[in-house]
């Protein structure tokens, strides 16, 4: 063992992001002092980011089996499921929302990189990926650089790496102001029998490290992301890192074509805590030990610190295991695609990972001991229900009067940022490329891409409304998963699973931590009943803004990601209103609550107000309703009702083909609530003439309560026999808002 | 007839080219890897296609670093004897800097990538790569590019125009070729050219994503239509 001439203190690993306990503990577990080297990897290893410490009690509790899916969750770096033909799909959502909120390019950038390492690290192509974005105040000149700077980071890499952005969601809100989320999710496709496991394997195999060389970016990366965002972060800028598309593409069709060679026994991405994360994990996995010269990785520069390569986080890389024999068609595989290969050490009987600069011990640690699940911290934090909750307890919906003018504040009202078309952003996306995706031309609730060579196709959805889950965790996270479900069965699909992005302020913050454990519970209830288990994902605390002397959790946002089947493609289902005269119907009922509203947010500047109607029954039977008129193919439209109500849903319906409606809203309720209500279960179908029939008894049968609203016109609009004008006048403001805002036109 | 596929590393819609020719116009096609100095095994009657993506990271330039990759001495040589050859996208950017075509490509005036259908007015009909078509069609194909507004000085237009070179300009849904129907500042709205033999083709929109009756867009579909009835007209 390298002796260091000063054995690091209890000041140094509290800089380093250890307790004192922590610190202790490590003690305990080597018999001995640890060297900096390894008070490092154990910092980065017990950081919040990679061991889960103060939430794997909770997500525990979230199911985890169902009889698709291929890998234990949380067993492999994604989730997998079964789609049938001997195909199975990998997905996973993760953050990027620290490094974001630095250098929002590059930190959006490796965001999706690192998310689709994820998914190829399993021998799965990547066909499609989607974002969820939570921004601030759209009208400050800082929140607008972050905006684009994160979009473009986005674009960046997802063009040039060649995968399409299918689907997404942004949601602006104060809350957010200093503390943007950027939420990345990739969908990947691979045939059964050449998936591969980021494990060690067996002893004698040996270590490779491939892709990009090693730099001095991202150093500490996942501590970072694991503590408080304050002023003084922009001095972290070293801890982001910088993204290089084009080596992730060549690493991708490398590791492919390795993969389909089988010349790999094990693969694990290098992400968070580089080099000692993947080496621990795939040793861990396999209940073995590593030993790896650390000089034998390829670097970007001379002189680095065998700490600095243990930690360092730069991208595009991958370690591999692979049989003693097959490093030659390995060697031959990376070199033809101009990539490092070097083989970095062996896979030993265990149980200590071994680190050497040529024949020096620098560090010496149990594998075990690092991992969740093994050694790594759990903890059970105390949580105390919120005050703030009396304030939404407080407020009724009959308080918020029935405007006078129900023309004008219905267009103030869809010119809100959170409603209005993303279009100035998505357009900076491709979302074409490898020719899968029906969505861009044909858009549905969900996005929809087919899978070439079968009749089958994906649907894709992420969702979370802040707001809802903000006045009610268990409830809002019920209805993120609802909403989900529902925009995937609206375009035709079977919801089969779940990848969860939780985004929270600190855990030891009681009221925060009240947020998360709630949240869980709503989560676990709501996939329970869909029958959609939760197959990985990723945790995010530490998302607040210090302004002042204060501390402002984010709004609780669990980002839903879904994935659904469609066992017939023809089956999709778009949103659009197709025909003059085809009659609209309103699916569910619309209750008195103007709950957590787009509207009382954006004209009466409500804060605190109950989380939406919801009863997951009502939502259930709203599901199979629809799943029967699609399957049927009677109905030329589904789209459900969620943020800014069912005026919005209308109008989404309309703009595509430039359609209007002529309706009457339900009996008994008022105008605005019938129109910017976000009531749940609820969805707007249009049918032809000749179907009405047919669809009215399918849903008397079923006993589903809905509305017959009025008919599809040729682009005049009109409410209750209230002219509302011209649908291609809504439209405009629709489609230019963002952009108007963001590059400063009038 | 053959088509070879060339693989430049970042290359990201080979696989869609390949996908459109072999499977959906049930062609014989083959990738061509960039590395390799010659095209054994085609003839002129056989077509090389360039496809889009982010050759070399579009670093330096885009298509600047492929337009110097060993496999295009080969193309050029393969283009000299009369072989028909195909950019599309960033295989447009690296027929112009490989010299095959005029002019370049530059950055959108709107300085942003943009992915979106775009409308594409016929200009020259009388071409392999458009010889079903009829002059003044209109088709719907999508852009996707950070680098497509055409840029050539007005001699080289001047000669474009002349020699009826000029393949494709954006346009309106009815035709109308205006400003405002031009996505990323064009010259005169220009989308896609040949060279005066008549056989090297480049073209910013993509036609392979438009060519499937699931993608809701089939327009495309008759360039390659076009490129088969050339051959089978030659036979």
């Amino acid at each position: 063992m390298q002796v260091n001439d000063v054995l690091p203190d209890l000041v140094t690993a509290k800089n380093l992001g250890l307790t004192e306990d922590e610190f202790e503990k490590i003690k305990q577990i080597l018999g001995r002092h640890p060297n900096f080297t390894e008070l490092s990897i154990y910092a980065v290893m017990w950081s919040e980011h990679c061991s889960y410490k103060n939430s794997i009690k909770y997500l525990k509790t979230l199911p985890r089996d169902g009889k698709k899916l291929l890998v234990a969750a949380g067993e492999e770096n994604a989730g997998l499921i079964d789609i049938g033909d001997r195909l199975a799909c990998a997905f996973k959502i993760e953050s990027h929302n620290h490094p974001s909120a630095l250098e929002p390019f590059q930190g959006a950038a490796t965001g999706v990189g690192g998310i689709h390492r994820d998914i190829f690290t399993m021998g799965a192509r990547p066909i499609a990926s989607l974002n969820s974005l939570r921004f601030g105040n759209i009208e400050t000149p800082h929140m607008q650089r972050l905006i684009k700077g994160v979009v473009s980071g986005i674009g960046h890499y997802g063009n040039c790496f060649g995968v399409p952005t299918v689907g997404g969601e942004i949601f602006f809100n104060d809350c957010y102001n200093q503390n943007i989320l950027v939420n990345a999710m990739s969908v990947g496709i691979v045939k059964h029998g050449e998936t591969v496991s980021a494990t060690a394997a067996k002893p004698g195999n040996l270590v490779l490290i491939v892709g990009s060389a090693t730099g001095k970016d991202g150093i500490h990366g996942a501590t970072f992301a694991s503590a408080d965002l304050t002023e003084d972060s922009a001095e972290d800028l070293p801890a982001v890192q910088v993204g290089d598309p084009f080596q992730e593409k060549l690493l991708l069709e490398a590791s492919l074509e390795a993969i389909a060679a089988n010349a790999v026994d094990g693969m694990q991405d290098m992400g968070a805590a580089g080099i000692t994360c993947s080496t621990s994990e795939m040793s861990a996995k396999a209940g073995l030990g590593m030993k790896i010269d650390l000089s034998k990785v390829p670097t970007r520069q001379k002189n680095m610190h065998a700490w600095e390569i243990l930690l360092s986080e730069s991208q595009e890389r991958m370690l591999v295991v692979c049989e003693p024999g097959k490093e030659k068609i390995l060697f031959d595989i990376y070199d033809k695609w101009d990539l490092e290969c070097e083989i970095i050490g062996e896979v030993t009987e265990g149980p200590m990972l071994e680190f050497y600069e040529g024949n020096t011990l620098v560090a010496e640690v149990p594998a075990e001991s690092l991992v969740l699940g093994g050694g790594a911290p759990v903890y059970d934090r105390e949580y105390t229900s919120p005050e703030y909750l009396e304030k939404i307890k407080a407020f009724k919906t009959s308080s918020i009067p029935t405007p006078d003018d129900i023309v004008q504040t219905a267009k103030k009202v869809m010119s809100s940022p959170n409603l209005v078309s993303k279009r100035w952003i998505y357009e900076q996306y491709d979302s074409m490329v490898r020719t899968n995706t029906v969505t861009t031309n044909a858009p549905s609730d969900a996005a929809v891409s087919y899978v070439k060579g079968t009749s089958k196709a994906i649907a894709m959805t992420t969702d979370c409304n802040p707001a809802y889950v903000f006045a009610d965790p268990f409830k809002g996270t019920m209805i993120a998963v609802s909403e989900a479900a529902r925009n995937i069965v609206c375009s035709g699909g079977e919801p089969v699973g779940v990848t969860n992005c939780l985004n929270f302020g600190n855990p030891y913050n009681p009221e925060v931590y009240w947020q998360f454990v709630h949240a869980i519970k709503g989560m676990g209830e709501a996939c329970r009943r869909f029958e959609t288990p939760v197959t990985g994902g990723n945790v995010s605390f530490y998302n607040q803004s210090q302004i002042g002397n204060q501390t402002i959790p984010v709004y609780p946002t669990p980002t839903i990601g879904m994935v659904g089947i469609l066992e017939d493609a023809s089956n999709h289902t778009t949103l659009d209103f197709k025909n003059t005269k085809d009659i609209i119907y309103l699916l569910g009922q619309t209750q008195n609550d103007l709950g957590s509203s787009e509207y009382i947010r954006s004209i009466y500047n409500v804060e605190y107000s109950n989380c939406p109607y919801f009863n997951i029954d009502d939502e259930i039977k709203l599901h199979d309703v629809i799943k029967k008129l699609i399957k049927q193919k009677i109905v030329s439209s589904v789209h459900d009702v969620s943020d800014g109500g069912m005026l919005a849903t209308l109008l989404e319906s309309a703009f595509v083909n430039d359609k209007g409606f002529k309706i009457d809203t339900e009996d008994n309720i008022r105008i605005d609530v019938a129109l910017f209500g976000e009531s749940q279960s609820r969805a707007i179908i249009s049918m032809s003439e000749t179907n009405e029939a047919r669809i009215q008894e399918l849903l008397l049968n079923n006993n589903i309560p809905f509305t017959r609203l009025g008919v599809v016109t040729d682009g005049e609009i009109t409410v209750n026999n209230i002219d509302f004008g011209q649908i291609t006048d809504w439209k405009k403001t629709f489609e230019t808002k963002i952009e108007n805002i963001l590059e400063h036109k009038s | 007839m053959k088509f070879g596929v060339v693989v430049f590393p970042g290359s990201n819609c080979d696989d869609d080219m390949i996908h459109v020719l072999g499977d959906v116009m049930k062609s014989e096609v083959v990738k061509v890897w960039h590395k390799d100095t010659g095209l054994p095994g085609f003839n002129t009657s056989d077509c090389i296609v360039l496809p889009g993506g982010f050759a070399y990271g579009d670093y330096l330039r885009c298509g600047a670093l492929a337009g110097l990759s060993p496999i295009m001495s080969a193309v050029k040589d393969f283009a000299a004897k009369g072989g028909m050859v195909v950019g599309i996208c960033n295989g447009f950017q690296v027929l112009c800097e490989a010299g095959l075509l005029p002019g370049v490509l530059l950055a959108n005036s709107s300085q942003k990538f943009i992915c979106k259908n775009i409308h594409l007015k016929i200009e020259n009909n009388e071409t392999p790569f458009t010889r079903l078509t009829s002059k003044g069609d209109v088709l719907k194909i999508p852009i996707a590019h950070a680098e497509g507004r055409y840029y050539a000085d007005e001699n080289i237009l001047g000669q474009l125009e002349m020699n009826n070179q000029v393949l494709f300009r954006y346009c309106s849904p009815t035709g109308e070729v205006a400003d405002e129907y031009n996505p990323n500042g064009a010259s005169r709205n220009i989308a896609g050219i040949c060279n005066e033999g008549r056989n090297v083709f480049g073209m910013m929109p993509h036609p392979e994503r438009a060519s499937e009756e699931i993608l809701g867009n089939t327009d495309g579909r008759i360039l390659f239509e076009s490129l088969l009835n050339h051959v089978l007209e030659s036979a």
